[in-house]
C-alpha cells in the first residue's frame, strides 16, 4: 500500500490500522507487565486531568507528554481533537466517539470498551487555543522523536499536509539531528514549503530552488497554486518573480514526472516482453531447432497454468510455497505431454511442416475442449503468494509491482537456463548437431528420434513453466493459450528462427514497443500496428533480426 | 537411337520472344571480375576472375569447397556477391537481375541434384522450360503451336524419353531425371549453359552419350561444365579451369593442368 | 477452349456440375412449387442452409487453388470471405433506410447509436448495388494484392507465410471489433430488409440467392478448372513442388503466386457476398483465425489439389458440424480437432485420395 493513499475512509486502511493498534496494545500490555512503574506514570499523569484547573492545564499536559509510554500520543491527539472525556460519576478518563444520541466510550488507559452512554453522563476535558498550540508541539515532538523512521516520516508528511508553526519550529530543530535520509529530505520539503508561504522574498526564492525536481504531490499543488488567477483575472500571487520561478520549477518537476512515467512504461513493456519471451522461447526451440510448428504450444502453457491451479488446490495452507512446487510439476507434466505429442503425431509428419501445423492445431482444439470438460469453461483464479504481491517504491511517483518484477527475473532465469542446457549439456550438443545436419548427426550415432523427442519435451516443458508465470498475471481459462500464440509466433518470426538471442531481443522489443504505443492509440490499435510492423519488417529482413547464415540456412 | 540429334536454338528464332540484346562482339560471353562471396567470415569465393568465350566448352574442376557451386549461384542470381562484377556479354549486368530475368536473358542451369518437377509429366516439364513468353497472362492463355510441339518432340527424342512422355517425372530413374533436366535446359535455348555434375549417377553408356551431347552443343552455345569425374572431363575438355579456395588456381588443357605442381599438391594433399 | 473441351478430361467435374445443376433445380422446385403440406416440400430454411453450404464450397475452392495447387497455406482466407460479406452487408444496411429502429434515412442504426452525424466516406456509394458488387471483388482483391506483393516479394514462404496470413486475419478481427471503425463493432451488420428491392424474408428471394450461389459455385469451378488446366496451372504446380527451380527456368514466381492469390481472394469475396444475405448477419467473428483454419480442414478432408475434393469436403464437414452442434455441441470441438489430426496422419490426400486408392486396388 503506498503512502499516497492517506484517506482513512478507505476500508483497506482499516485493517492495518487495527492490526497496528492491537499490536501496540499487546506491546503495551507486555511493557505494563515488565515495568508497572511506567504504566503507573501514565495513570498518574492522566487521572488528574478531569479535576485540574484551567490555569494548570499547560503544566498537566507537559507532564503527560513527558511520560514514556506508547499510549501518550493517542491521548494527546484525542485531547486535541476534543475526543477526550471523563465519566462524570467516576472521573474515569475515556475516549468518546459520538454514537446516535450519546457516546461510545473506550478507557483511555486500558483500551477497554466501556459501552455506550448518554450525552450527559460524560464531560469533555476542555482546552483553549493556547493549549492547542502546546498540544500540537507536544504531539509533533513525540512523533518526530519516535524510534521508527517510518513513523517519523509519516509525522513529517502529516505536517506537510497540515502545517502548524509549533511543528515547523520543531522541524527546524530536528533537521540537523535526523539520521534517516528520507525523513531528512521530507523535513526539508516541509521547511521549504513553509518558507514559500512566508513573506520573505529571499527565503521564498530559496525555497523554490530547493523544491525544484521534487516529486511530492503537495509541492506540485503549491507550485501550481502560485500560477492560478482569481476570478477577476489577477494572479493570486502578486510577485511575478516568484510566479516565474515557480513556473520553471514546476516545469522541471513535470519533466521528471514524465521521465518517471517513461520508466514505468519501460517496466511494463519489459514485463510484457518477458511474458512474450517466456511464451516464445519454447516455440523457438521446437520451431527453430526442429523446424516444427507447434500450434498447440499455447495449450501447453494453459496446462502449465492449470497445474498451478491444481497445486494450489492441493496445498491451500501453503500458497506461499505453491509456486516452487508448481514450476517443476508444470515442467514435468507439459514435457511429458509434449513428448507424447511428438511420439504420437509429429514424428510421422517430419518434412511436412504445413501438415504439422494443421495436426497440432487440431490437437490444440482437443486440449482446450478437454480442459473445458474437466475444469468448466469458466476462468479459475490462482492466488498470488504474499511475497509476490505488493510493490517496490522507487520514488513518490514511481512504484513497480513485485509480481511483474519477479516475472522479468524469472524469464531471464529460464532463458539463461535454456542457454546453458544447449551449451553445456550432452543433450544440448546433440540438439545443435541435429539442427545443423540431421543426416550427419545420424551417421555419427546420435539417436535423432530420441533427440527429437527430448527437444520437443524441453520446448513443451518451458511452455508449461511459462504457463505458471502467466497464471500470476492473467485469468486461468481454456482460452489462455490462444491469446498468446499469435504474439509468440510474431516474436519468433521477428527475432529470427533458430536463434534464442533473437527471441529474447525480439520479445522484449515487442513488449516495450507495445506498451509505448498503447497510451497513444489504445490496446487494440497498438496490437494491429505491431502486426503491420512485423509484416513490413520481414520485407526488409525475411529471416528476422538474427538470421542464420551460410549453407545451413539455404535449406 | 544411335545418333544424337540436336535441336538448334540459334536458327530457331520463330518464338517471337524478345530478350535483352546480347553483345558478344569482344569475344567473351561471361565476365566474372574480382567476385567475392563470404558466409559468416568464410570466403566461398575469393576475388575470383573468370572469362568464358562465346561458343567455348569449359570444364571447371576443383576439390570440395573450392567454390564451384557458389560461382554458379552467383552467375544465376541465387547468391549476391559482396564485391565484384558479373557481366553477360558486354552489356548485361547480371548483378542487377533476379533469377528469372537471368534465365530469360539466356543462361540455363542444370543443378547438381537432379531437380525436375516430380508431379508433372515429362512432356509438361519440357513444355514449362520452353523458350517463350513467360509472363502471367500469356501463360494463362498459352496454347502449343505445331512448331513448339515439334520442338518438344525433338528434345524428347534427344534425351531418349519419348516413350515416357506421359509419365510423371517423379517416377523416372536417377539417370533419366538427369537427362530430363538436360532436356529442359535445351528447351530454354540458352546462350550459356551451366552444367553442374551432369554424369553423377549415370551408367557408362549414358555418360558417353552425355559427353557426345555436350560436345555437339559447344560452338553454337557456350557451355560450362563442373565435374568431378576426371575421365569424363578428359573426354570432353578443351580448356580446364582449376578452382581452389575460391579463386582460380590455373587454366589450360587437361594435360597442362594435371602436371601443374600446385594442382597435384591440392588434389593429393600436402 | 469450350467448356466441353475443358471438362473432357475432368469426368468427376462433369458429374459434379451435373449434380449441382440438378440439385439446384430440384431444391428450388420442391420449395416453390410443391405445397407446404406435402412430404416432398423443402422448407425455405433448408434451402438457406443448402445455399450456405454452396458458399462454403466456393470458399473451399478458393483455398484449394492457393493451397492445393500453389502450396500457399493461407490461414487468412476467412478475411477475404468476411470482407466480401461486409461489402454486401453495407449495401443491405443502406437499403434499410428509414425502416431502422432510429428511423434515420442516411445513417445505419449503430451509427446513430454512436452519435455520429454523418456517413463516413468509406460508406459512400454503398447504396448502389453495382458499387457494392464492385467492392465485393475489389476490396478482397486489392488486399490480397497488397499483402501478397509484400509477402511474396520478400520470399516469405511455408509456415512463415501461414503465420503471417493468420496474423492478417487476426488484425482484421481486432480492428472490426472496434466501434470507431464504423462497421458496427461487436454486433456487425444485421437486420437486413431487402436486396435490390426484393424482401429478404420472402421464399422467392431466398431461392433466388440459393440459385445464384449454385451458379457462382459452378462458374467458380469452371474458371478454376480452366486456370489449373492451363499452362499457368502447371507453372503454379511447379512453384508448389520446386519454387526456386521454377525461377531458374525463367518464371517470375512472385507474379504467379500473386495472381493466383488475388484470384482466390476474389472468389472468397464472392462467396462471402452470397453468404451474408442468406445468414442475415456479418460480424467480426468471421475474421477469427479459427474460421480460416476450419476451412483449410474442409479442403484437407475432401482432398486438396483436385477442386471437387474441396467442394466435397466443405459440404461434408459443414453437414457434420450442423448435426454435431445440434446434438452434442461439446463434442464438436473434439471431433473437429480429431479430424485435423486424423486427416493429416491417415489420409493426406483426403477422401478423393482414399477413393482413388480403392479404385486402383479394385483394378488390381
Amino acid at each position: 500500500m503506498s503512502k499516497r493513499n492517506n484517506n482513512p475512509m478507505l476500508p483497506c486502511w482499516e485493517k492495518p490500522l487495527l492490526l497496528l493498534a492491537s499490536g501496540l496494545w499487546v506491546l503495551a500490555l507486555l511493557l505494563a507487565g515488565l515495568a508497572p512503574a511506567r504504566a503507573d506514570a501514565l495513570a498518574d499523569a492522566l487521572n488528574p486531568l478531569p479535576t485540574v484547573a484551567m490555569a494548570d492545564m499547560e503544566q498537566a499536559i507537559g507532564k503527560l507528554a513527558q511520560v514514556q509510554d506508547p499510549r501518550v500520543g493517542g491521548v494527546l491527539k484525542a485531547l486535541l481533537e476534543a475526543r477526550l472525556f471523563y465519566v462524570k460519576e467516576s472521573k474515569r478518563v475515556v475516549f468518546a466517539d459520538p454514537k446516535d444520541d450519546g457516546f461510545k466510550l473506550t478507557d483511555a488507559l486500558t483500551g477497554e470498551a466501556l459501552g455506550e452512554v448518554g450525552r450527559f453522563d460524560v464531560k469533555k476535558i476542555p482546552i483553549t487555543n493556547a493549549l492547542r498550540t502546546v498540544l500540537n508541539s507536544a504531539i509533533a515532538k513525540l512523533e518526530l522523536t519516535a524510534p521508527d523512521a517510518k513513523q517519523r516520516l509519516k509525522a513529517v508528511e502529516s505536517i506537510i499536509q497540515n502545517p502548524n508553526p509549533e511543528a515547523l519550529a520543531l522541524l527546524t530543530k530536528q533537521v540537523g539531528q535526523e539520521p534517516d535520509n528520507t525523513v531528512r529530505e521530507a523535513i526539508q520539503v516541509a521547511l521549504s514549503l513553509a518558507d514559500l508561504s512566508g513573506s520573505d522574498k529571499t527565503l521564498r526564492v530559496q525555497a523554490i530552488h530547493a523544491l525544484e525536481g521534487n516529486l511530492n504531490q503537495e509541492v506540485r499543488n503549491r507550485l501550481t497554486a502560485l500560477q492560478e488567477k482569481t476570478e477577476t483575472g489577477d494572479f493570486i500571487e502578486p510577485d511575478s518573480d516568484i510566479r516565474n520561478l515557480a513556473a520553471v520549477a514546476l516545469k522541471k518537476i513535470q519533466l521528471k514526472l514524465e521521465m518517471n512515467r517513461l520508466g514505468e512504461m519501460l517496466f511494463f513493456g519489459l514485463s510484457l516482453g518477458a511474458v512474450l519471451v517466456l511464451a516464445a522461447i519454447g516455440l523457438a526451440i521446437t520451431f527453430g531447432v526442429m523446424g516444427v510448428i507447434n500450434m498447440a504450444h499455447g495449450e501447453l502453457m494453459m496446462i502449465g497454468a492449470y497445474t498451478t491451479y491444481v497445486v494450489q488446490l492441493l496445498m491451500p495452507n501453503a500458497i506461499d510455497y505453491s509456486l516452487f512446487v508448481a514450476i517443476p510439476a508444470a515442467f514435468v507434466i507439459t514435457a511429458l505431454v509434449g513428448i507424447g505429442i511428438e511420439r504420437g503425431i509429429i514424428r510421422f509428419l517430419y518434412g511436412r511442416p504445413l501438415e504439422t501445423l494443421l495436426a497440432t492445431f487440431g490437437l490444440s482444439l482437443v486440449l482446450q475442449q478437454l480442459v473445458r470438460s474437466i475444469f468448466s469453461p469458466l476462468n479459475r483464479s490462482v492466488s498470488t503468494p504474499s511475497w509476490m504481491s505488493g510493490s517496490l517504491e522507487i520514488n513518490s511517483a514511481l512504484s513497480l509491482t513485485l509480481n511483474r518484477f519477479y516475472i522479468i527475473l524469472f524469464s531471464l532465469l529460464v532463458f539463461w537456463g535454456l542457454l546453458m542446457i544447449l551449451k553445456k549439456t550432452r543433450l544440448g550438443l546433440e540438439v545443435r548437431a541435429v539442427a545443423q545436419n540431421r543426416a550427419m548427426a545420424k551417421a555419427m550415432g546420435i539417436r535423432t528420434d530420441w533427440v527429437d523427442a527430448m527437444t520437443f519435451g524441453l520446448g513443451s516443458g518451458i511452455a508449461g513453466v511459462a504457463g505458471v508465470a502467466l497464471s500470476q498475471l492473467t485469468n486461468v481459462g481454456p482460452n489462455l493459450g490462444q491469446a498468446y500464440i499469435v504474439d509468440s509466433f510474431m516474436v519468433v518470426v521477428f527475432g529470427g528462427v533458430g536463434n534464442l538471442w533473437g527471441t529474447l531481443v525480439g520479445g522484449l522489443t515487442l513488449g516495450v514497443a507495445d506498451k509505448i504505443l498503447e497510451p497513444y492509440v489504445g490496446t487494440v490499435l497498438a496490437k494491429i500496428l505491431m502486426l503491420i510492423f512485423i509484416i513490413l519488417f520481414i520485407q526488409k529482413r525475411p529471416r528476422g533480426l538474427f538470421p542464420q547464415k551460410g549453407r545451413a540456412a539455404e535449406g | 537411337m544411335s545418333t544424337v540429334r540436336i535441336h538448334d536454338p540459334v536458327t530457331d528464332e520463330n518464338d517471337g520472344v524478345a530478350s535483352p540484346e546480347l553483345d558478344t562482339a569482344h569475344g567473351p560471353i561471361l565476365y566474372l571480375e574480382d567476385v567475392t562471396v563470404s558466409f559468416d567470415g568464410f570466403r566461398a569465393l575469393n576475388v575470383l576472375s573468370l572469362y568464358i568465350d562465346d561458343g567455348e566448352l569449359r570444364c571447371i574442376i576443383g576439390p570440395n569447397g573450392a567454390g564451384k557451386t557458389t560461382m554458379m549461384d552467383v552467375i544465376t542470381g541465387k547468391t549476391r556477391p559482396d564485391a565484384g562484377t558479373v557481366f553477360f556479354g558486354q552489356t548485361i549486368d547480371l548483378l542487377k537481375l533476379d533469377e528469372p530475368s537471368i534465365a530469360q536473358a539466356g543462361i540455363g542451369r542444370k543443378f547438381q541434384k537432379p531437380s525436375v518437377f516430380e508431379q508433372l509429366t515429362v512432356f509438361e516439364n519440357l513444355e514449362l522450360a520452353m523458350h517463350t513468353d513467360k509472363r502471367v497472362w500469356p501463360t494463362l492463355f498459352a496454347r502449343l503451336n505445331s512448331t513448339q510441339r515439334d520442338d518438344i518432340e525433338i528434345v524428347m527424342e534427344t534425351i531418349g524419353l519419348t516413350a515416357q512422355r506421359q509419365e510423371r517425372a517423379g517416377s523416372l530413374s536417377h539417370g533419366q531425371k538427369q537427362w530430363l533436366e538436360i532436356g529442359m535446359l535445351l528447351m530454354q535455348k540458352p546462350k550459356l549453359l551451366l552444367v553442374d555434375e551432369p554424369v553423377a549417377g549415370m551408367t557408362h553408356q549414358e555418360t558417353e552419350r552425355t559427353a557426345e551431347l555436350l560436345l555437339s552443343l559447344a560452338g553454337k552455345h557456350s557451355v560450362v561444365v563442373v565435374e568431378h569425374d576426371m575421365e569424363f572431363v578428359r573426354s570432353i575438355a578443351r580448356k580446364v579451369t582449376v578452382l581452389h579456395e575460391g579463386s582460380v588456381l590455373t587454366e589450360g588443357t587437361m594435360d597442362e593442368v594435371q602436371n601443374h605442381p600446385r594442382v597435384i599438391e591440392v588434389y593429393l594433399g600436402d | 477452349m469450350g467448356i466441353g473441351n475443358l471438362l473432357a478430361r475432368d469426368r468427376v467435374g462433369k458429374t459434379f456440375l451435373t449434380l449441382l445443376a440438378l440439385f439446384a433445380v430440384v431444391v428450388s422446385t420442391l420449395n416453390l412449387l410443391v405445397p407446404e403440406a406435402s412430404a416432398f416440400h423443402v422448407s425455405t430454411f433448408t434451402v438457406t442452409v443448402a445455399g450456405k453450404y454452396l458458399c462454403y464450397a466456393l470458399l473451399a475452392l478458393a483455398v484449394d487453388l492457393v493451397w492445393g495447387y500453389c502450396g500457399i497455406l493461407s490461414l487468412g482466407h476467412g478475411a477475404f470471405f468476411a470482407l466480401g460479406g461486409y461489402a454486401m452487408g453495407m449495401y443491405m444496411m443502406r437499403q434499410i433506410g428509414e425502416r431502422g429502429v432510429y428511423g434515420n434515412a442516411l445513417l445505419p442504426d449503430f451509427m446513430v447509436f454512436l452519435n455520429w452525424k454523418e456517413l463516413p466516406w468509406y460508406w459512400l456509394g454503398f447504396d448502389h448495388f453495382w458499387f457494392a458488387s464492385l467492392m465485393v471483388l475489389l476490396v478482397p482483391g486489392l488486399l490480397a494484392c497488397l499483402f501478397g506483393w509484400l509477402a511474396f516479394r520478400s520470399r516469405v514462404t511455408g509456415v512463415y507465410l501461414s503465420i503471417i496470413t493468420q496474423a492478417l486475419t487476426y488484425a482484421f478481427m481486432l480492428a472490426f471489433f472496434r466501434n470507431e471503425m464504423g462497421f458496427g463493432g461487436n454486433n456487425g451488420l444485421t437486420d437486413f430488409k431487402d436486396i435490390l428491392g426484393f424482401n429478404l424474408q420472402k421464399d422467392g428471394t431466398r431461392v433466388a440467392i440459393f440459385l445464384l450461389s449454385a451458379l457462382f459455385l459452378g462458374l467458380g469451378y469452371i474458371t478454376s478448372r480452366f486456370v489449373v488446366e492451363s499452362k499457368m496451372g502447371r507453372v503454379v504446380t511447379a512453384v508448389r513442388d520446386a519454387e526456386s527451380r521454377t525461377r531458374f527456368i525463367g518464371y517470375k514466381v512472385e507474379h504467379f503466386k500473386l495472381w493466383i492469390f488475388v484470384f482466390s481472394a476474389v472468389l472468397a469475396g464472392i462467396a462471402g457476398a452470397l453468404y451474408v444475405p442468406q445468414v442475415g448477419i456479418i460480424n467480426p467473428s468471421e475474421f477469427s483465425p479459427l474460421n480460416s483454419l476450419e476451412l483449410v480442414i474442409w479442403v484437407a478432408v475432401g482432398g486438396r489439389g483436385t477442386l471437387y475434393g474441396a467442394v466435397l469436403g466443405a459440404i461434408l464437414v459443414n453437414y457434420a458440424k450442423t448435426i454435431f452442434t445440434g446434438i452434442l455441441p461439446e463434442v464438436w470441438l473434439f471431433a473437429l480437432g480429431g479430424l485435423f489430426v486424423a486427416v493429416t496422419l491417415f489420409m493426406p490426400d483426403g477422401l478423393v485420395g482414399v477413393a482413388r486408392r480403392l479404385r486402383l486396388g479394385g483394378v488390381r
